[in-house]
C-alpha cells in the first residue's frame, strides 16, 4: 500500500476546496455550463441520461479497507446504495447530486481517495497490473513507478488541455493484465543488459472510432530517464494533436498520420532538450516513493496446507477455487479474484454491503489490501492458502463466489443505453442475459477461457474491439443493432477483432452468441485448445458460415 | 476586459494593432504575428515598446531572434480547453530564457491562474472582472506542485528530500 504524505493530502484537500468554489459559482450562475462542463470533467463528473456520474480514481487498482469503506460510504450516503467498477480501476456513482459533490469528494479526500482527472482531456488515472507486488515472476512493483508517474501527472501545468484525453498504464509481468497495447502510452518494465530498469515505451494504442494497438516508440528507456520522456512524448501532442475533430484528436491519429518513424524522431529531439532537466529522477526520490509503500509480513505457511486439502473434497469449492484463486510469489499464499459478474447482474457492480463486507474480509483475510482489475473484478491480493475455504464460504454469502472467472459470463460491458448519454444501445441487459444463457458452470468450464467484451457505441468503453468475442451496439433506422466480431485480445499479443457479418437485432444476440460457441467446440482440436487458437488456427470463416446459415 | 499585471488589475499601456491599422507614431502596441515577422525592423527601431500577439499554432522558435528587442508575447487561448499556449510558454521561459512580459489572452478564467503562472505567465488579459478581482487569492489556492516548471516552485518530491534530510540531521 502506498500511504499519503502531509503533501499528498494538502494537495487533495485543495483541490477539494477549489471544486467546491467552482460549484459555487456554477450554482449561483457565474459560471455558465459550458465553462463549468471542462471543470467538472476535470475532477470527474459527467452529466448522464439521468443524472450527474461521479468517476473516482483507483490509482493502479490498490485499495485500503478504509478506502473501500469511504467509497461504500459515498455510494450510500450519496448515492443509491452501489458502485461500478470500470475498465481503468476508476468506480462510479450514477446517482449523485451536484451540490452534494464538494461533500462526497472531502469524504473521500480524508482517506485519500480524489477524483481528479478520471474525464476531460487531460492525463488521466494511470492504470497497472492488479496483481501488482504479488505476482510472481514480476522484473519489479510497477505501482512504484505508477506513483512517481501518477504524481507528476497530477494538475500538471502543461498537459491540463490536451487535445484528447491520455491514458497511460504499465505492466511488469511477461502477461500484460493491464492492456498497455490499447493505451496512449503503454509502459513495458524491464531490465537493460546491466541489471538496470527501465521501460519499453509503446505509444499510440486506444480503441473507439478508430482503433489502433500501440507501438513501440522506444525499446528501452532508464528509469531516471521515464518522466521526461513521457513529457516530450505530451509536449509533441500537445502542440501538434488535432483539435478540430474530436474523433481524430487522440495521439494515435498523430502517430498513425505522422508515422512512428517521424512521431518518434519528434520527440526524440524534444527530448534531447529536457532530458537532463530537474525531471531527471534520482534513485533517492525512487527510494523514498518505494518506502512508502508497505508489504505485509508474511508468514512461512505450507504449500498444501491441511484446510485446502480437506476442502478439494467439495465440488462447489473446487469449482471456484480453480478459476479464482492464482498463484502468488510468496509460497502458502493466493491471490484471489472475486468475480463482480454474478449471474444476471450488470458486470462490475457492487452495493455499498458488499464493499464493507469486502472490506471486513480483506482485514482479516488479506493485510487490508483490495485490488480492482480492468477486467471490473475485484482481487484480494494476499490470502494465505489454508484460509481459503473460510473466505470461500464467506464470500459466498455475499453473492460474491460466481466460479466464472475468465469464463465466458466474465464479461465486461460498458454502462450503455441503461446510463449513458453517448451510447447508441444497451449493454447491460445483453450482458445480464448472456450470463443467464451460459449460467451452467459445467458449460461454462467446457468452454474454457473466452472474453465476451460489449460497448453500447462506438467509444468502446467496454473495449469490444479486444474481447475474443466483441459485442457493439449501434443505431440503424431507430433500431438498436448489434455487430459482433471475433479474434480480439488485450494481452500482450493485443489484436483486434474481425467483423463476422452483418450486425444482428437485440434479440437475437445471446442465439448468435450460443451459434458462435456451439461452433467453437465443434471445431476445436482438442479440449485445450482455447477459443482464441481456434479463431486464430481457423479464421472468421466457419463461424461466420454457422452464424449466418440460418439467419 | 480587465489586465491583471504583477498580481494587480492595471491599465494596458498595449495598444493592440490590426494587420493592417497604420502605425502610431509614439506608445506601445501589440503587433499580430505575421505583421511583426513582416515589418520587424520598422517596428522595433520606433520608440515604443513593442509587443507580438503568437498564435497558438505557430512555431515559438520563429520569435527567437527578437526575444531580446521586444518588450512582450502574447500568447492565445482561443478557448479555455485549447492548452497549446502553455507548451509554447514554457518553452519561451525555459528554453529560449524570455524575460519580458508574457500575456494570455483569450478566453481566461480564474480556474487557469495557477498553471498560468507555473508555465511562466505574468500578465492575464482576465475575460470576467470577479474573476481578475480574485487573482492573488486564486493564485494562492495550491501550495503544494507535483511538476518541476521554470517558476522555480519547490516540487513535492524535492520536499520530501529536504524533510528526508533534516529529519537525517536530527536523529
Amino acid at each position: 500500500m502506498y500511504a499519503y504524505d502531509e503533501i499528498d493530502r494538502t494537495l487533495v484537500n485543495e483541490r477539494v476546496s477549489e471544486f467546491r468554489d467552482q460549484v459555487k459559482r456554477r450554482l449561483s450562475g457565474e459560471l455558465t455550463e459550458d465553462e463549468f462542463k471542462i471543470l467538472r470533467l476535470q475532477n470527474g463528473v459527467y452529466l448522464q441520461l439521468h443524472a450527474y456520474m461521479f468517476r473516482v480514481a483507483i490509482p493502479y487498482g490498490t485499495l485500503a479497507t478504509n478506502q473501500l469503506r469511504a467509497l461504500a460510504h459515498v455510494a450510500r450516503k450519496y448515492d443509491r446504495g452501489y458502485g461500478h467498477f470500470t475498465t481503468r480501476q476508476n468506480i462510479q456513482f450514477n446517482w449523485i447530486k451536484l451540490a452534494e459533490l464538494p461533500d462526497a469528494l472531502e469524504d473521500l479526500a480524508k482517506v485519500g481517495i480524489h477524483a481528479m482527472q478520471t474525464s476531460g482531456n487531460n492525463m488521466r488515472n494511470v492504470t497497472s497490473d492488479q496483481w501488482a507486488g504479488v505476482a510472481p515472476g514480476e522484473i519489479e512493483d510497477p505501482r512504484i513507478w505508477s506513483e512517481l508517474i501518477r504524481q507528476h501527472t497530477t494538475l500538471h501545468p502543461e498537459f491540463s488541455f490536451l487535445p484528447r484525453k491520455f491514458k497511460i498504464a504499465i505492466t511488469a509481468s511477461d502477461h500484460d493484465r493491464a492492456a498497455i497495447k490499447i493505451h496512449d502510452i503503454g509502459l513495458r518494465l524491464i531490465k537493460n543488459e546491466k541489471g538496470e530498469t527501465g521501460f519499453e515505451v509503446l505509444v499510440g494504442g486506444g480503441l473507439g472510432r478508430t482503433p489502433f494497438i500501440a507501438k513501440t516508440i522506444k525499446h528501452f528507456v532508464h528509469g531516471r530517464d521515464i518522466l521526461s520522456y513521457i513529457e516530450a512524448i505530451l509536449r509533441v501532442y500537445n502542440q501538434y494533436g488535432r483539435r478540430d475533430n474530436i474523433y481524430k484528436a487522440r495521439i494515435k491519429i498523430l502517430v498513425h498520420e505522422l508515422g512512428i518513424e517521424k512521431f518518434s524522431r519528434e520527440v526524440e529531439a524534444e527530448w534531447q532538450h529536457i532530458r537532463n532537466s530537474s525531471l531527471q529522477i534520482d534513485d533517492e526520490v525512487i527510494e523514498d516513493i518505494r518506502s512508502r509503500f508497505t508489504y505485509p509480513a508474511y508468514e512461512k505457511l505450507p504449500h498444501m496446507p491441511d484446510e485446502l486439502r480437506q476442502a478439494a473434497a467439495d465440488p462447489d469449492f473446487e469449482a471456484w477455487r480453480k478459476n479464482s484463486v492464482a498463484p502468488h510469489k510468496v509460497p502458502g499464499y493466493s491471490i484471489v479474484t472475486i468475480s463482480l459478474k454474478p449471474t444476471g447482474g450488470p458486470p462490475g457492480d457492487a452495493t455499498a454491503e458488499q464493499m464493507d463486507a469486502l472490506a471486513d474480509l480483506a482485514d482479516k483475510f488479506s493485510f487490508g489490501e483490495i485490488r480492482v482489475g480492468h477486467e471490473q473484478n475485484l482481487a484480494l491480493p494476499h490470502v494465505a492458502k489454508r484460509d481459503l475455504p473460510a473466505l470461500w464460504k464467506a464470500l459466498d454469502k455475499l453473492g460474491l463466489a460466481t466460479p466464472n472467472v475468465n469464463l465466458i459470463t466474465d464479461i465486461i460491458a460498458c454502462p450503455g443505453l441503461d446510463y449513458c448519454s453517448l451510447a447508441n444501445a444497451r449493454s447491460i441487459p445483453i450482458a445480464q442475459e448472456l450470463t443467464r444463457r451460459f449460467a451452467n458452470h459445467e458449460l461454462a468450464n467446457l468452454i474454457g477461457r473466452l472474453h465476451i467484451n460489449i460497448s453500447g457505441c462506438i467509444n468502446a468503453c467496454g473495449h469490444h474491439h479486444v474481447g475474443h468475442i466483441g459485442i457493439l451496439g449501434v443505431e440503424k433506422n431507430g433500431e438498436e443493432v448489434y455487430q459482433i466480431t471475433i479474434g480480439g485480445r488485450a494481452d500482450e499479443n493485443a489484436a483486434l477483432g474481425t467483423l463476422i457479418g452483418p450486425g444482428v437485432k437485440f434479440d437475437e444476440v445471446a442465439d448468435v452468441i450460443e451459434d458462435i460457441v456451439e461452433a467453437y467446440l465443434a471445431l476445436r482440436e482438442r479440449p485445450e485448445e482455447l477459443f482464441m487458437d481456434t479463431v486464430k488456427r481457423l479464421g472468421v470463416e466457419p463461424f461466420k458460415e454457422r452464424v449466418y446459415a440460418t439467419r | 476586459m480587465p489586465l491583471v499585471k504583477g498580481g494587480k488589475i492595471t491599465d494596458d499601456s498595449f495598444a493592440k494593432l490590426a494587420v493592417d491599422t497604420p502605425l502610431p507614431e509614439g506608445g506601445d502596441i501589440l503587433v499580430p504575428a505575421e505583421r511583426f515577422i513582416g515589418e520587424a525592423d520598422a517596428l522595433l527601431n520606433r520608440s515604443g515598446k513593442v509587443g507580438v500577439i503568437w498564435p497558438n499554432s505557430r512555431d515559438i522558435s520563429e520569435l527567437v531572434p527578437y526575444l531580446g528587442r521586444i518588450a512582450a508575447v502574447a500568447l492565445v487561448f482561443p478557448t479555455f480547453r485549447d492548452g497549446r499556449a502553455y507548451s509554447q510558454a514554457r518553452l519561451l521561459r525555459e528554453r529560449y530564457n524570455y524575460r519580458g512580459e508574457l500575456r494570455a489572452t483569450g478566453q481566461i478564467l480564474r480556474d487557469q491562474f495557477v498553471f498560468m503562472l507555473r508555465a511562466g505567465f505574468d500578465s492575464f488579459e482576465v475575460k470576467k472582472q470577479a474573476d481578475a478581482e480574485a487573482f492573488m487569492q486564486t493564485a494562492k489556492r495550491y501550495s503544494v506542485f507535483y511538476q518541476p516548471t521554470g517558476d522555480g516552485r519547490i516540487t513535492a518530491l524535492h520536499r520530501r528530500m529536504q524533510l528526508r534530510h533534516s529529519e537525517g540531521v536530527g536523529t
